[in-house]
């Protein structure tokens, strides 16, 4: 299964599950990262991390390390 | 007040919350677009028909777990002081994850009104919200408004006037809604029954809530209460039970039911447009976050930054000065004249502190028009961007994309201030990151490195001064990201990291209403907390130079000195029609009458002057024919008195020297010798640096009093052969420049911000160290290997490039 930080620019996803826990855990269920929710990956950074993605109608940027704890599922 | 009524303001970062207190309360206070902007709880009072109310600001965050400081701030608050009702504000424009927080606050079993805002944004949007749906489903009044625009305020007023009556009944309020947890419940009841025999300070349900989500800060308060750990043990096993059973994390579960909830009401109750609206801000960010463009443009925004800041605050200050220089001819003809000799106590103090606040104040027009930008960069929501862009850098070396800031202020490159670099990394979310932006940003160039810069390059560095500036101006970057990197691994090592999850709000324009008050605000709280401190600095300066003072015969002798060379004068007097109409004691009112009479003429023109001068003759006759020359008695007297003045101030600086040399400060200075000589540094210069600790300009001011001996200036002061200085001994003494110290000012701001004073002395500590180490490395290591000053300068800085670059690659924790 893909994580969220290996989309591409512009790219859907769902996701699946967050294996993180603790203070990130936390953090990406405050930003409402639940099982199901449609993300859009806007793009990288200039210097390819931290990504900036769209959760329903908020812009937010995360690094790839925590990105890569959100499992998601493409339709393509 | 007994009779006062207190609400609490809460909600997300970014939703407005600051707009909404402003609006009720009219106060004045901080506003802007930058996530965890306003940390500290603020308090405002407005009236609500006919009643006193206060209003508490709560700190903005995503969620009421007990992550974060502001989170368990919040919580503490609403637990334990009880605001009678809590305003609690939505983004129009994104109810949904505004829900998720207000689901958790009402859960507190608070008494809550919803303040909807921002509706104009959302309509902006296409977005529109029903206000009666919301109320119905969540069961409590909502109102809606435009803070911003001012609209909503009576409205909101008449919600809270409507609640008013029923504040006075029970304070236990019954939990208006609450989140259904379906599988869950049955646990939760469980666990309520455990803690219902106990007499708990907070309301039960939300306890057995939070010990299902293995909330830390929840779980000590219980224990702590019960004395009874017991209680935590037979919760984990419900908890353990429940991952058994159903194959999920409760902690988990709980968010999703809370999402799953807000998701629920926010569809019912909102209307958005079926396409996608590209928003300004997304076509924005397409250009300002592009892979090429991106960069581009940051670096042409924080070039235009600079460029305001430094290089028209500079100008600016100049400008300023002259009302500063009045502001000291002011203290000057306040405080007891000079005498010939020995000033008073009061005279010589007075216009030292004087000196020291208005060197301060100098920096003012480069504050303001920093504070300005900065007030601009975060209303437009660029700032996120730039932390966006720039973390991946940053992260590497132990900083963090909200670093960029603080350093920018602290002088990147050349030219800024501590103080409000080190006031900037509130906002930095990651502790580590935190502390290590504030112990790199005092090694950033501030301007008052920069007079000592420009003087040792003048002498020493004449021919290739753009170049030497520019070692210095880049090196200190290399240096600080390397300092970064290792404190990160060493003593930071075990402070808490914080993912990086910003947000990144739309792009507005700054009111200049907010941007003014913005920047008075934090030029009032930067002068509030320093100008005391230099008072009191300046104060211990003044004694540590001038005490203990020269010895009793050290004064005889100047006093002969002084004797003699009044008497040189006294005996032209006898020669003149003036003999025994002018005593010894005309003296000092007539060096006092020559100053003021030529600062009086100072910058006008000629025929001005003229008529000062014919002024001055008619009413002091006897004094201004001395100054002005006048017949032939005038002639001779005022040769005379070029004379007695100038030997006057020679006598004077001497014993100015011989004081500082004996005094507390320049005792230390040759202690310190015997290390400092490995850097290259004699007393003098001991001395100097020393005398910057209270502000970095004394540098170049003691040097010059040190140095400029006689009538010559500290340039040729400092070329004189017999000091020994050469090109190597500057560039040791600049590198020391650049790792000093923070000043007093600058340390005390360390202080407030990591709250503790052992922060502040590690931070002095280890730049002197540091500081000292690389003076002497670069002064010992280019003596041993035969180079020349520009060769040494060169060697070290390719040798901090290659550390800079290899360091990059290496991983550090996460703690």
């Amino acid at each position: 299964m893909k994580t969220l930080a290996d989309l591409k620019n512009k790219q859907e996803c769902i996701v699946k599950e967050i294996l993180a826990d603790g203070i990130l855990g936390q953090r990406l269920m405050d930003l409402g990262l639940c099982p199901d929710t449609k993300i859009l990956f806007v793009r990288r950074s200039p210097f390819n991390d931290p990504i900036h993605i769209k959760i329903g109608d908020y812009h937010v940027a995360l690094r790839q390390s925590e990105a890569s704890s959100i499992m998601v599922e493409t339709n393509g | 007040m007994a009779n006062e009524i207190s609400i609490a303001l809460a909600g997300q970062p970014n939703c407005g919350k600051s707009t909404i207190f402003n609006l009720l309360t009219g106060a004045k206070q901080h506003v802007a677009n930058y996530p965890g902007v306003t940390i500290e709880k603020k308090y405002g009072y407005f009236k609500c028909f006919g009643s006193s109310m206060t209003l508490i600001d709560l700190p903005g965050t995503y969620s009421l777990a007990s992550y974060s400081p502001e989170e368990i701030t919040t919580r503490t608050f609403l637990l334990e002081e009880k605001p009678e009702l809590i305003l609690g504000v939505l983004d129009a424009s994104s109810v949904e994850k505004g829900l998720y927080f207000l689901l958790q606050l009402m859960e507190m079993e608070q008494k809550v009104v919803v303040a909807l805002n921002m509706v104009d944004v959302a309509k902006s949007r296409q977005i529109y919200v029903d206000e009666k749906i919301l109320s119905k489903e969540l069961g409590v009044s909502v109102v809606s408004l435009s803070a911003a625009q001012g609209k909503g305020k009576d409205e909101l007023l008449k919600a809270i006037e409507a609640e008013k009556t029923q504040f006075s009944k029970t304070q236990s309020l019954k939990a208006q809604y609450s989140v259904y947890y379906g599988d869950l419940e049955p646990f939760i009841e469980r666990v309520m029954k455990i803690c219902e025999g106990y007499d708990l300070a907070f309301p039960l349900r939300w306890t057995a809530i939070k010990l299902l989500e293995k909330d830390s800060h929840v779980e000590s308060l219980v224990k702590k209460s019960l004395q009874n750990s017991d209680v935590l043990v037979q919760v984990e096993d419900i908890r353990n039970e429940f991952y058994e059973k159903f194959k999920q994390d409760p902690c988990k579960f709980i968010g999703f039911c809370r999402h799953e909830k807000a998701r629920e009401i926010a569809r019912k109750a909102c209307r958005r447009p079926m396409t996608e609206v590209h928003s300004l801000t997304e076509k924005l960010d397409a250009v300002l976050c592009h892979k090429i463009f991106g960069p581009f443009c940051l670096a042409l925004i924080l070039y235009l930054f600079y460029y305001l800041s430094v290089t028209v605050g500079n100008i600016l200050a100049a400008k300023g000065w002259i009302l500063w220089t009045e502001v000291e001819n002011f203290a000057r003809a306040v405080l007891p004249q000079e005498n010939f000799l020995y000033d008073e106590l009061l005279t010589s103090l007075g216009n030292w502190i004087v000196k020291s606040v208005t060197s301060v104040l100098n920096y003012l027009p480069i504050f303001l028009i920093m504070f300005a930008l900065v007030a601009i960069l975060e209303d437009s929501g660029y700032l996120a961007r730039i932390a966006f862009i720039l973390d991946r850098i940053f992260h590497a070396y132990g900083l963090h994309g909200q670093s960029t800031l603080p350093l920018i202020l602290g002088g990147v490159y050349v030219g800024g201030c501590a103080i409000p670099g080190v006031m900037a990394t509130k906002g930095i979310p990651d502790e580590r990151s935190r502390f290590v932006t504030i112990l790199i940003v005092p090694m950033m160039n501030c301007l008052a490195k920069v007079p000592l810069y420009l003087l040792l390059i003048a002498v020493f560095f004449p021919d290739t001064a753009g170049s030497t500036m520019f070692f210095i101006g880049t090196v200190t970057l290399f240096m600080g990201m390397i300092t970064a990197k290792i404190l990160s691994m060493t003593v930071l090592k075990h402070k808490c990291t914080a993912p990086f999850i910003i947000e990144l709000p739309n792009y507005h324009i700054p009111t200049v209403k907010s941007v003014l008050l913005q920047t008075f605000q934090r030029i009032w709280l930067f002068f509030k907390k320093i100008s005391t401190i230099i008072v009191a600095v300046s104060v211990i300066v003044f004694v540590l130079i001038s005490y203990p003072g020269l010895s009793d015969d050290r004064k005889a002798y100047y006093d002969g000195q002084a004797q003699a060379v009044i008497g040189r004068f006294m005996a032209d007097v006898e020669k003149t029609a003036l003999s025994g109409k002018f005593t010894e004691q005309d003296i000092m009112p007539l060096i006092a009458y020559q100053d003021e009479l030529r600062a009086k003429k100072k910058g006008v023109s000629q025929e001005d002057a003229k008529l000062i001068n014919a002024q001055a003759l008619k009413d002091e006759p006897v004094l201004a024919s001395i100054v002005l020359r006048q017949g032939k008695d005038g002639r001779i007297l005022a040769k005379s008195l070029r004379i007695l003045d100038s030997s006057r101030k020679n006598l004077r600086r001497e014993m100015r020297q011989e004081t500082f040399e004996k005094s507390l400060i320049g005792r230390a200075g040759k202690a310190l010798e015997s290390v400092t000589k490995w850097a290259g540094f004699d007393w003098k210069i001991n001395v100097a640096l020393l005398s910057a600790l209270a502000a970095k300009e004394n540098s170049a001011a003691t040097l010059g009093a040190i140095y400029g001996i006689e009538s010559g200036t500290v340039a040729d002061g400092l070329k004189a052969q017999e000091n020994g200085i050469t090109p190597l001994h500057a560039l040791a003494l600049m590198l020391f420049m650049t790792l000093y110290p923070p000043c007093i000012p600058a340390a005390m701001m360390i202080k407030l911000q990591t709250g503790s004073a052992k922060w502040m002395i590690f931070s002095m500590i280890y730049q002197m160290t540091a500081g000292l180490l690389v003076a002497s490395f670069v002064f010992t290591g280019a003596n041993l290997l035969g180079l020349s000053a520009t060769e040494a300068m060169w060697t070290y800085y390719g040798l901090c490039l290659i550390t800079a670059v290899l360091l990059y690659f290496v991983k550090l924790k996460e703690a």
